[in-house]
């Protein structure tokens, strides 16, 4: 009765083999490297740029152990860091050779040193999290109705702009939270911009009412605009931090969305996690307005007077406040590139930009019409607006080449325009979370998860040994199976060890040598009853099964509950926890009762079973079990 | 070896009266302490920044102090964590403010103090998450509430649900009730362990409550109380045995997890010891009370026979 069917056998072998597989790249520890990835979109990684890199280090006499291409970007693996700081330097030199405008990022990291034929099964270490090796984590929450009202107030601008091409005459456009509100004198005229609006502004809705003797004509973003614009949104910004972050050198960012309006931001191993908040925090966008010129304005630009309706008091950065018109020219969605550099003429220091098509063929037209005014350039952080610049237009700007000069150091022109060129985001963000964990910390959380599983490990199989004898070693085996599938199926499914899944890791191996105990003493039981060994195995491990499975299940309840609402670290516990509770289910059933079985279920005539100390009690008490069990 | 020599059933339900008033006792001390204290919530929960900075000797917490404090930053605490050169310092979530900054600004306030400082973590979280963590917590907690409910009702019988859930919510206010006393620190790995704790304890009463099906099926003459106690003495070595199991892990993580898995440990060690006492004396006692009957998990089967008596004490029996 207690032999398994060969397959069964099968089972258990293969998956030992395939868990022993997968585990075995944990073992191999981390190699350091350097990791090649484009900076641009424009750039590529390959054959090329690996071609390149060969050389620079051949050039430099440095053997990589290992180099190769992977998911556009490049991996050298070196013996020492040492090796690994030279051919650093030696990678950029080759690959960027203007070092002001680096075509690809040229990062340290570290790489698992699996030998390539794990590699090629797919088999990788477990990812640690970064509390493990240490970096930066991040929570970037967009501000939506700043991208909707943005949105609403550009739309207004091409509104107006779009009535005047009509010639349809209003009494003014303004905007009032989330309503566009344009006034005009009769009906004609307001039915004819509602037509208007309904051809060339799909995304508007729009209702007429007439009011007092005027008609005004309100319209709103579409929910579906809305969601659109919102989402947009929300990708701009993500490709803004990719390329903020490509310019800290960061070998392995993640930068995922979160919810609706939410980003991650991951940095493993960053050093200077100061530098890395200082990048990211700065949520910048770009503005480029006229400066209100009239009397009153003027005024109020010294300060006695009050800021003419539809402008805005802002400083610049000595200090002196500038009024510039509501209205907005252009955004920094318009910027396509911004660099550093000087002047032809007067050799001081300025910023290129340039503009897409779009903002190339506005510019030119605001340019021509306002020859002899002045521009500002605003620069949004926080929501805080600084004026970077005001120059006068001296003439007509085509071609979407733009030159920002004055007052400026070249260091404030090298930052404006990395600010710029990091591209302004499409809505401010606010860091709503941030977790940075030093590098030595991470270490030492290694070595402290790992010897909380250790210990607890060696305790727990110590006692089992003791206690059920043979039965006790079973389960010891059985428990160090679970290990290792544990460690196999969350290598294989690359999830993220943190330090609460190291200490899930261990509270699992305590919950499940439950099932072991429950087995054994099951087993013990039914021998105390007078059960013929064989009979007892069998018995025991049936009996407890349905046991196990409850059980099971109501850890598994809360493990699931944890991972639907658990958040950071909680769901990092979360995931180890159910996988091990299904692993658990595996090796303290299944594969205990195989060993077992192996061990004992060839023998016809079983006398004993190691189980430890049978107690039986004395004659009364089992006279009175009998007498139940006979009813 | 053999720990459990245990002759006749233990008549635990003769005292089950007394087992859940110092239960009760108990859980409305916790309960008054989560009130009169509350809990100590991390910054997780209230938002607010956090940072732990190493030196390389000793460092004195007062010029600490005073120096954050010169910076106008109020309602600062600085602590020893761990060691007499780990510094824990917590702020409170200013609006406004950039978390980057003010962290940045007193690590070079400290910096400039002792040269040695580095800065091991910081942890900055924004108000609106922090309510959010603490919804999403509630929402957990409620969810392995009511899946763990329908599953016992379903496996057995809607009292068992209940008892099984008396119990274990028990431990769990417990638990909070300790942290609430000793101003332990609440973080997330805490409400992990707590949910844990949960899952894992209800385990226990059902361990019990299996045997007590198991009982009534082959005991056809025990009454509820006899069933209920011959189930728990027959588990009772089992339950003391694996949650010993399972306290050695714990205890493992208590002395080499370090200051991050210290309260982890210490929520899952309580969670642990009351989970015994919970299920072995509350949950199986509040099951007797609120009548479990060996009719209502024994589904009279139709046999071919016509006149089976379902209420028969002798139907189906073969002697």
């Amino acid at each position: 009765m207690n032999r398994y069917a060969l397959w069964k056998y099968l089972v258990i072998l293969i998956a030992f083999c395939v868990g022993g597989l997968y585990t075995l790249p944990n073992f191999f520890g981390e190699a350091p490297a350097v990791q090649v990835s484009p900076a641009r979109a424009s750039a590529k990684v390959d054959t090329a740029t690996l071609g390149k890199v060969e050389e620079a280090l051949k050039a430099a006499s440095l053997t990589p152990t290992l180099i190769g291409l992977e998911n556009n970007s490049l991996k050298a693996r070196f013996e020492t860091t040492e090796q690994q700081l030279q051919a650093k330097d030696a990678m950029q030199q080759a690959l960027n050779p203007d070092a002001a405008n680096p075509a690809y990022v040229v990062a340290l990291n570290l790489i698992p040193r699996t030998p390539t034929w794990l590699s090629a099964l797919n088999a990788a270490p477990m990812y640690l999290g970064l509390d493990l090796r240490g970096g930066v984590h991040f929570m970037l929450q967009v501000d939506m109705q700043a991208a909707l009202t943005k949105k609403l107030d550009s739309l207004s601008g091409d509104l107006r702009s779009a009535l005047r091409e009509k010639n349809l005459r209003h009494n003014g456009i303004s905007r009032e939270k989330e309503t566009i509100l344009m006034g005009f004198r009769d009906q004609a005229t307001a039915d004819a911009a509602q037509s208007l609006m309904r051809d060339q502004f799909p995304d508007l809705v729009s209702t007429l009412s007439p009011q007092g003797d005027e008609v005004k004509l309100s319209a709103s973003l579409k929910p579906e605009a809305a969601r659109r614009v919102q989402d947009q949104a929300l990708k701009q910004n993500i490709t803004t931090l990719h390329n903020r972050i490509n310019e800290l050198g960061v070998a392995e960012p993640v930068i995922q969305q979160q919810g609706l309006d939410r980003i991650v931001v991951q940095l493993p191993g960053v050093q200077d996690t100061a530098k890395a908040k200082d990048i990211l925090g700065r949520t910048a966008t770009l503005e480029i307005r006229m400066v209100e010129e009239s009397s009153e304005a003027r005024l109020a630009e010294v300060g006695s007077g009050a800021v003419p309706f539809g402008a805005e008091k802002y400083l610049d950065r000595n200090g002196q406040a500038v009024i510039v018109k509501k209205v907005v020219v252009l955004t920094g969605e318009n910027l396509t590139d911004a660099q550093p550099g000087f002047d032809n003429q007067t050799q001081e220091a300025a910023v290129h930009l340039t503009l897409d098509a779009k903002g190339a063929r506005i510019f030119k037209e605001v340019t021509r019409e306002n020859v002899g005014k002045r521009m500002a350039i605003l620069l949004f952080e926080k929501g805080k607006g600084e004026v970077v610049t005001s120059p006068v237009i001296r003439s007509e700007i085509g071609g979407g080449r733009v030159q920002i000069s004055g007052r400026m150091t070249t260091v404030e022109a090298a930052d404006t325009s990395l600010l710029l060129r990091a591209g302004s985001l499409a809505a401010p963000m606010e860091i709503i979370e941030e977790r940075t964990i030093g590098p030595s910390l991470g270490a030492e959380n290694i070595a402290k998860g790992f010897d909380s599983v250790t210990w607890g490990f060696v305790a727990v199989t110590a006692f089992m040994c003791l206690y059920y004898a043979l039965f006790g070693v079973i389960s010891s085996i059985a428990l160090a199976v679970n290990l290792l599938l544990l460690v196999a199926v969350l290598s294989m499914l690359q999830a993220t060890l943190t330090l609460p899944g190291m200490a899930a890791m261990a509270l699992v191996l305590g919950m499940a040598i439950d099932a072991n105990v429950l087995i054994n003493e099951r087993v013990r039981e039914e021998l105390r009853n007078g059960a013929a060994p064989q009979t007892a195995i069998h018995m025991g491990y049936d009996r407890a099964w349905s046991t196990i499975l409850d059980s099971n299940v109501t850890t598994l309840i809360a493990g699931l509950a944890l991972l639907a609402f658990g958040s950071g670290p909680v769901r990092g516990f979360a995931v180890v926890h159910c996988l091990g509770i299904l692993t658990s289910m595996f090796s303290a059933v299944f594969f205990s009762r195989g060993l077992v079985n192996l061990w004992y279920g060839r023998q016809k005539r079983l006398q004993t079973v190691s189980i430890g100390t049978v107690w039986k009690p004395d004659a009364t008490t089992q006279d009175v079990i009998a007498k139940a069990k006979a009813e | 070896m053999e720990f459990f020599k245990i002759r006749k059933d233990i008549p635990f339900m003769r005292h089950a009266l007394v087992f859940n008033a110092i239960s009760l006792i108990t859980f409305l001390a916790a309960v008054f302490f989560l009130f009169s204290r509350g809990l100590h919530l991390s910054v997780e929960f209230t938002g607010g920044t956090l940072m732990e900075v190493s030196f390389a000797q000793p460092a004195p917490l007062e010029p600490m102090r005073e120096r954050i404090a010169a910076l106008g930053i109020n309602d600062v605490q600085v602590q020893n964590f761990g060691s007499s050169r780990d510094v824990l310092i917590r702020m409170p979530a200013a609006k406004g403010s950039n978390s980057a900054e003010l962290s940045n600004k007193v690590f070079g306030s400290l910096k400039e103090m002792d040269a040695s400082a580095e800065l091991r973590r910081t942890e900055f979280v924004g108000p609106q998450v922090g309510d959010e963590l603490a919804i999403d917590g509630l929402k957990a907690l409620a969810c392995v509430v009511i899946g763990i409910m329908i599953y016992l009702a379903i496996r057995f019988e809607w009292k068992y649900a209940v008892a099984g859930i008396i119990a274990n919510l028990h431990d769990v206010i417990i638990i909070l009730g300790f942290f609430a006393y000793f101003q332990w620190e609440f973080s997330l790995p805490v409400l992990a362990a707590v949910l844990a704790v949960l899952g894992y304890s209800v385990n226990e009463s059902v361990v019990i409550f299996d045997r007590v099906r198991e009982n009534f099926r082959r005991f056809r003459k025990m009454n509820t109380v006899e069933i209920v106690d011959n189930a728990i003495t027959s588990t009772i070595s089992r339950t003391i045995i694996t949650h010993g199991s399972t306290q050695l892990m714990v205890l493992s993580m208590l002395l080499f997890g370090g200051a991050t898995l210290h309260y982890f440990a210490l929520a899952l060690t309580i969670g642990i010891m009351f989970g015994i006492y919970s299920s072995v004396f509350v949950a199986a006692a509040i099951a007797m009370w609120l009548g479990i009957r060996r009719e209502d998990l024994i589904k009279p089967v139709k046999k071919d026979g016509p006149d089976e008596d379902p209420n028969d004490p002798n139907s189906g029996a073969v002697v």
